[in-house]
């Protein structure tokens, strides 16, 4: 039986359906944010060390970085 | 357990449903109850790289009904006395350590899991995370310098962790719409990968590549080439902030498609 494929082998073109242009005066290319913009809107790829809790690991990734709130994805359980 | 962790930034946590979504790579050392031949635990490993069935431990913070899970694959590296070291690719969600228990049932000996490292959350991989240290320190340059390049090493674009999921490219004038829920019509789009199913999780992205919202087709991708009008996908997270992009729709008006 042939494996399933993982999401990281799936292979997708590109449609066009129609041409456009974007106006250069709205939104940022996402990696020309602004800093504070940056940040807001930012994924911190964190190894985790063993020891403490993915969401004590989070936590001091919001303490260090003086941000209101942080999330991650998907426990890692110690 | 260590490894990669994806930890997500205030308005970016707003992804973190498209990261279940997008599977998981671990590496794992078994260590078996009893000895067994390697071929046995290689033909039992490969028994177990379909569908399983798991129900989450006490100590998850998930309601515990036996739920399937898929394992994409699972790769035996090498065994040394009863260490078993093999690596797994799977869906989000799937307890490791149950499935290290499930292989030594199989096997008849017992197994437990000894270390698990994360490889892959999704689209992230061990090449290119960073440490906490890391984050402390090019946070601290970065406040001493204030150059924008130095919160790069350790931020990325949340736009990053949407790199599975197929994505729609939308005009310029459809893009204020849909960050205040409106549905996306054909019209609108640009452009489409592939793949996309009938109910499928897609990005909904602009021409600068910002995502706009976290969407659901409600047709497939031929379809969404074909259509002239009415509506491809329903929005089902509002990523980036009203106003962005101008206002190209009026109050009270409705998708008369």
């Amino acid at each position: 039986m042939p494996r399933t494929v993982a999401p990281w082998e799936t292979e997708r073109k590109l449609l066009v359906k129609a041409e456009d242009r974007t106006n250069p005066k709205y939104g940022h290319k996402p990696e020309e944010r602004p800093a504070e913009e940056c940040m807001r809107y930012g994924v911190v790829n964190l190894d985790k060390p063993a020891g403490p809790t993915s969401h004590e690991v989070a936590a001091w990734t919001k303490r260090i970085l003086k941000l209101q709130a942080v999330g991650h994805g998907g426990t890692l359980e110690t | 357990m260590t490894g990669v962790l994806p930890v997500t930034l205030v308005e970016a946590t707003k992804v973190v449903q498209a990261l279940l979504y997008s599977g998981k790579e671990y590496m794992c050392v078994m260590k078996l109850h009893a000895d067994a031949s390697e071929k046995r635990v290689n033909e039992v490993l490969k028994e177990f790289e379909d569908i399983i069935y798991q129900r989450p431990p006490l100590r998850a913070s998930v309601k515990r009904q036996l739920r399937t899970r898929r394992i994409y694959y699972l790769d035996f590296l090498e065994i040394d006395g009863r260490n078993v070291l093999f690596k797994v690719g799977c869906e989000g969600g799937t307890y490791i350590r149950k499935l290290c228990y499930d292989v030594g049932e199989v096997l008849g000996c017992g197994a437990h899991m000894q270390e698990l490292r994360r490889t892959r959350a999704g689209p992230f991989v061990e090449d290119g995370s960073v440490t906490l240290h890391d984050v402390a320190y090019w946070f601290m340059e970065w406040e001493k310098n204030n150059d924008e390049k130095l919160l790069r090493k350790f931020v990325q674009p949340m736009e990053n962790a949407l790199a599975l999921i197929p994505k729609i490219h939308i005009r310029d004038s459809a893009v204020d719409a849909i960050c205040y829920g409106a549905r996306l019509t054909a019209p609108g789009v640009l452009s489409l990968e592939t793949g996309i199913a009938k109910g499928s999780i897609i990005a909904i992205l602009t021409l600068k590549g910002e995502a706009a919202a976290l969407g659901r087709a409600v047709v497939d991708s031929d379809e969404i080439m074909r259509l002239e009008h009415g509506v491809v996908a329903g929005v089902e997270r509002v990523l980036m902030p009203r106003g962005t992009y101008p206002r190209c729709w009026k109050r009270g008006e409705r998708n008369n498609d």
